[in-house]
């Protein structure tokens, strides 16, 4: 190939080393290549959340405002999260079909934080296609998103219905028996 | 352009002109474009075409000039100030609204015409493609706008079919959060809706011309399939398709001020009269009237990545289509078997698009019946799976019957099918 290039070659007077034209092709190109990703990187990164968006980041919340049996949706991140203060009905229910078929297995012990079992706290999005599931409907008297019809159980794991996983649990944490800090 | 120039620069400074800019020949060229002779109403939908995205356009530019792309502002800047406020505003958003219907009823008569007359066999594969192309830039111009009044359904519709797109393994969440620019629908993703909104319409334009350059390459199919074989064949696109092209836009025209006028709001859905609430989903969510066989496609599959899958693939089959249809007969006038096979895929995706509007678990015809496996055999959710079926099998029946068929004898030329009919004359 460097050859055919090289319209010199057939010269030997004129005869440069083909390598060295071929590096110099290769160097061009690959700078090219290598600045265009450099230009294209923060034309996509831009899209990205922005430092704003970002600090959005935690929420805290007085569990005592909701009582037991009652629910309550809080915006953190612009995102919907279940607070649901469980009735032991609900828990044992949970706790009963931990060793049932569940599409997505987990025991509902790992979705709730020990010695604060009453406390679901949940993603409030469906995980099919981001719905916001409405308790109370459903075979299982949990969740029920409207939108296709996926079902969750009283510990928002997945039971029925074309969602793949469960309700996701935020990162949270207990700053007193009645006060979480969310993300 | 593909036949030969014919402009003759009559005045000293066209002749100018012509060596520094050959504008005019170029304008000239396209006005004098040889057309098959017989080419029949279908084939208006072309112009029809290019007359809505000059609508959409000239309207959304307006639009824009009264649109405040901000969660807090967007839906009053609409629902008041465009509706209310603005002079004209109502008529201008009616027309945009409205606009898109009417654009996608054009293009899908204008898809079956090309399918129906084989339009996008050899040579005309690249020109089908580009259509193909024009056609997914519609649906996601159409999607983003419809996300700007930021309604109920705006909002909701937005968060459904982002996250359509988070079922890709790996890239899928990643690439999400690209387009929220967040952790959900909000703020950042109206923007670059609105941005986009604005940009792909040009795009289109753009791909619109490329599409006009492939079909003016090999030239126009016609009803017969035949290749035009002689100039006796064709007639001057200008005056015979301009004034066939512009009064099928008349006949457009009215339909279209009917919706305008008359229904603005049957089309649309009540819930976008509602502000977006990240709170409450509306109990029932459906897209436009024009994507609902692609819901119906992917609600129909219990699996949330194999129904993504299905949705694209079912979008996909129309770009593999050239290759896929073994038939050497263009028109599917001589094709019976096909015809019918084609009719009973048309009706397939109707009921697709009746069962993307309804509830999953909705009973057909309301009769009461067993569960099969997840849902009653007679609901929604069985017939769009049985349509479905169809529509996919199509795909392949076309593979299998251009080998298996008998077609009728197709005619030598494209005149003789009009030569025969005893009452029309063949008026020049
Ligand atoms: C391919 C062409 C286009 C299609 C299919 C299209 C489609 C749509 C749709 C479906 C809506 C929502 C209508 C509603 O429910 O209110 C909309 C809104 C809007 N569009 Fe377009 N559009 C197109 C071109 C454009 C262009 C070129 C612009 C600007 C230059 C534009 C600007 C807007 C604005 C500002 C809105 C929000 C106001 C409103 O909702 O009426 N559009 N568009
Ligand atoms: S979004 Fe919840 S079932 Fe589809």
């Amino acid at each position: 190939m460097a050859q055919s290039l090289n319209p010199s070659a057939s010269d030997p007077a004129l005869a440069v080393d083909p390598n060295r034209r071929d590096f110099i092709h290769i160097a061009a190109a690959a700078a090219a290549a290598g600045g265009a990703v450099a230009v294209a990187w923060p034309l996509i990164d831009q899209l990205n959340p922005a430092a704003d968006t970002l600090a959005l980041s935690s929420l805290e919340f007085d569990l005592s405002k909701v009582p037991l049996g009652a629910e309550t949706t809080l915006l953190w991140r612009k995102q919907p999260v279940f607070v649901r203060h469980r009735t032991p009905q609900e828990i044992t229910a949970a706790r009963a079909a931990d060793h049932g078929a569940l599409k997505d297995p987990e025991s509902d012990a790992a979705r709730v934080k020990a010695g604060h079992e009453q406390w679901l706290i949940l993603l409030g999005s469906c995980t099919h296609l981001g719905c916001l599931p409405t308790f109370g409907g459903g075979e299982y008297k949990g969740w029920l998103c409207p939108c296709h019809g996926s079902v969750y159980d009283t510990s928002g794991r997945i039971r029925k219905g074309p969602a793949p996983k469960n309700l996701g649990v935020p990162d949270y944490a207990f700053l007193s028996d009645t006060k979480i800090k969310i993300g | 352009m593909s036949h030969p120039s014919t402009y003759e620069p009559k005045t000293g400074i066209e002749r100018w002109l012509d060596s520094r800019l050959p504008i005019v020949r170029f304008g000239a060229d396209l006005m004098s474009y040889p057309t098959p002779r017989n080419l029949n109403y279908w084939y208006t939908f072309g112009g029809i075409l290019s007359f809505c995205l000059a609508v959409q356009i000239i309207t959304g530019i307006v639009l824009a000039m009264h649109y405040d792309a901000s969660g807090a502002g967007a839906f009053m800047s609409v629902e008041r100030g465009i509706m209310r406020d603005v002079n004209y505003g109502w008529l201008i958003r009616g027309v945009h609204a409205n606009g898109a219907s009417m654009f996608f009823v054009a293009v899908y008569l204008h898809i079956m015409r090309g399918i129906y007359y084989g339009s996008y066999k050899a040579p005309r594969e690249v020109l089908w493609l580009l259509g193909c192309v024009i056609y997914v830039l519609m649906m996601a111009t159409a999607f983003m706008g419809y996300v700007l009044p930021w309604g109920q359904m705006s909002f909701w519709g937005a968060k459904v079919i982002t996250n359509l797109i988070g079922a890709l393994p790996l890239v899928g969440k990643p690439i999400t959060t690209l387009l929220w620019g967040g952790f959900s629908v909000d703020d950042p993703t109206l923007n670059r809706f609105f941005s986009l909104h604005y940009l792909l319409p040009f795009v289109i334009a753009a791909v619109v011309a490329l599409h006009i350059w492939a079909l003016h390459v090999p030239g126009n199919n016609n009803p017969t399939g035949v290749n035009v074989k002689s100039d006796n064949d064709t007639v001057a696109f200008h005056p015979f398709y301009t004034v066939k092209d512009g009064f099928a836009i008349g006949l457009f025209m009215i339909m279209f001020a009917v919706f305008v006028f008359y229904l603005p709001d049957a089309l649309g859905k009540a819930d976008n009269a509602i502000p977006a609430n990240p709170l409450v989903t509306p109990a029932h969510i459906v897209p436009e009237w024009y994507l609902l066989p692609f819901y119906a496609i992917l609600r129909a599959i219990p699996d949330k990545l194999l129904g993504v899958l299905a949705l694209a693939g079912s979008i996909g089959m129309l770009f593999a289509l050239p290759w896929l249809d073994t038939s050497k007969v263009k028109s599917m006038r001589y094709r019976p078997t096909a015809r019918l096979y084609f009719f009973i895929w048309i009706a397939a995706t109707c009921v697709l698009g009746w069962c993307g509007s309804q509830e999953p678990d909705g009973k057909l015809f309301g009769i009461e019946s067993f569960n099969f496996i997840d849902y009653p055999i007679m609901s929604v959710t069985w017939a769009s799976r049985i349509a479905a079926l169809y529509y996919f099998s199509f795909f392949g029946i076309m593979l299998f019957l251009g080998l298996s068929e008998t077609p009728l004898p197709v005619p030598d030329s494209l005149y003789t099918p009009v030569l025969k009919t005893p009452v029309a004359a063949p008026a020049e």
